[in-house]
């Protein structure tokens, strides 16, 4: 069977399926998420696709009001703000993610380290051409 | 990597440096503003000189394609500066775009190609609306991957925030001290986008409110006018308003020579002796969310050229875009420990600008603003003044300042550029 490749395309269309996926060095055994075409660690291209169970911590994050386009168009604003963070999985990379079921009006009451889990949102792609931003694209994201 | 010790192939010197007033122009474009800094500039040259010896321009621009729908930068300020038809390369490189600008001219030169060059950067910000300047600034991190996560950069730097005071017990009141500080500062700098101390924008808002017939708030200092939501909204927690530098329109630029031909043009001039630069990770694959790495590396870099140790910097201009970025800045250059020294220094006084190791004396990107692709060359111009003590009523008078730094970040730390000067 052909490999798939390790783009973003194969990656996002992982993410469409609702499959969490990485790539695993098949020499170091290294696993990246987002998934990489060369291993960072010992720069080898043999890679292999591996799922990920999608269970990890939050080790930073933040409370948006003011956000990019993708984010108002999604309805987001001062008065409906959103929750970004970075998130740890299990199996070792992080990954950059919005992450729902946080108490949004009172950041001070999200805590670093609470067990997250993967969940997939729809929203309008990041482009500036309009037409091109309101193609609608499955996201990554974390729920508490 | 091989380690090699790096050094310039011959000296380099500068021996002027301008910048336009930083700000909200309406009435100006990029090129416009980079004329400004020029003429600034020329007039720094205490012997004067041809601009017509200039070989060659490196300007710095992060974004004029999204702000002014307009690319070829260096072409233009060329044009505009009369010293078409040089070689005009435009560095893009986000908020560090100006930085490596310089860092490139000082290459054209240790190079032997060139004697004399004109380095700098300019930004047009404040033509977008907000939305659209945060789509456009955002573009600096990895969109594919953070940006579409939601972050945008006062974003992602409140994230390192929200790491930095789970790991160190850093407090927002910390944070805060940072941009006191620096409006200490940028209050003596008439070429600041906000040229007040943050007590002045507190008697103003007071003075306002008193006008419209309002009741007259009573905030007992300018900390607690700081934690008034009302006065200073969160824009992406723990980072509030004055957190954030402002979105400002700008240009700065440097002249700089070979070093056997810088006395032709001043008894005073600056030599560059150490020069790092270093790219690194999306914020996500980093081993660490509390410092900067490539800052570290580039600092390494610059200190292993220069043949210095951080104890022996007089001043430092850092990239201080939040202000937590500050406080990360201070430890990656070795100035004060990760963690809660380095988050205590401004509250302390440690990095006022009579303190034991003043920092960003000119404002910072925090009040002097921050016209991304002309940061660089900017914290510069501060350098040239301080080091030649003709930096007006903010000049650092409690020592002798033989040696500067300056530190600057692209992106959130996907390059980071550090440079030393020194006063012979």
């Amino acid at each position: 069977m052909k490999q798939i490749p390790f783009t973003i395309a194969s990656y996002d269309k992982f993410i469409e399926d609702k499959k969490l996926m990485a790539s695993k060095c098949v020499k170091c055994r290294a696993i990246w998420l987002p998934p990489r075409p060369i291993c960072l660690t010992c720069k080898s291209d043999a890679l292999e696709w591996v799922e990920l169970n999608g269970k990890g911590k939050l080790v930073a994050f933040t409370v948006i009001g003011v956000g990019p386009m993708p984010m108002i168009n999604a309805g987001y604003n001062r008065d409906k703000p959103y929750c970004s963070g970075i998130v740890e999985l299990d199996e070792g990379p992080r990954i950059s993610a919005q992450i729902l079921g946080v108490d949004v009006a009172h950041p001070e009451n999200i805590k670093i380290g609470i067990p997250l889990t993967a969940t997939f949102v729809e929203r309008g792609s990041w482009h500036f051409v309009e037409e091109l931003a309101r193609v609608k694209k499955t996201y990554l994201a974390f729920q508490a | 990597m091989t380690q090699r010790k790096r050094k310039l192939g011959r000296g380099v010197a500068m021996v002027g440096a301008g910048m336009s007033a930083f700000g909200i122009r309406p009435d100006v474009t990029n090129r416009e503003l980079f004329a400004e800094a020029f003429l600034d500039m020329v007039s720094s040259v205490d012997r004067g000189f041809d601009p017509q010896d200039i070989e060659a321009l490196y300007v710095g621009n992060c974004g004029a394609e999204m702000w002014e729908s307009q690319s070829v930068m260096g072409a233009l300020c060329a044009d505009v500066t009369g010293l078409t038809p040089r070689p005009a390369l435009k560095v893009e490189d986000a908020c560090a775009s100006s930085s490596v600008a310089v860092r490139e001219g000082i290459m054209g030169i240790a190079s032997g190609m060139y004697d004399m060059v004109l380095v700098g950067g300019t930004e047009k910000m404040s033509i977008l609306p907000t939305n659209w300047t945060t789509m456009a600034l955002a573009c600096g991190s990895d969109t594919t991957y953070e940006s579409a996560a939601g972050f945008t950069f006062p974003g992602l730097y409140a994230s390192m925030a929200t790491a930095h005071m789970e790991r160190y017990g850093t407090t927002h009141d910390d944070l805060l001290r940072v941009a006191i500080k620096n409006h200490n500062n940028g209050a003596l700098n008439p070429k600041a986008h906000f040229p007040k101390t943050i007590k002045d924008v507190m008697d103003m808002r007071k003075a306002q409110a008193k006008e419209k017939g309002k009741p007259i708030p009573n905030w007992a200092d300018e900390m607690e006018f700081l934690h008034d939501p009302r006065y200073n909204p969160v824009i992406a927690w723990p980072n509030t308003l004055f957190d954030c530098c402002p979105v400002t329109d700008g240009a700065a630029c440097i002249l700089l020579v070979a070093d056997e031909i810088a006395k032709n043009f001043t008894d005073k001039p600056l030599y560059i002796i150490g020069s790092g630069q270093a790219s690194g990770h999306n914020l996500h694959d980093r081993e660490t969310l509390t410092s900067i790495p490539a800052a570290k590396l580039a600092a390494q870099q610059a200190y292993e050229m220069a043949g210095v140790r951080p104890q022996d910097i007089n001043i430092a201009e850092v990239h201080d875009c939040f202000t937590i970025a500050e406080i990360m800045a201070i430890a990656d250059l070795g100035f004060f420990k990760e963690g809660k020294e380095a988050a205590t220094a401004a509250g302390e006084g440690k990095t006022a600008r009579d303190g034991i190791k003043p920092v960003n004396v000119s404002g910072g990107l925090k009040c002097k603003g921050h016209p991304v692709g002309a940061t660089g060359a900017a914290q510069v111009v501060e350098i040239f003044q301080q080091m030649r003590g003709e930096a007006g009523a903010r000049q650092v008078t409690n020592m002798d300042i033989n040696l500067a730094l300056n530190h600057n970040i692209g992106a959130h730390g996907t390059t980071a550029v550090v440079q030393i000067y020194e006063r012979r």
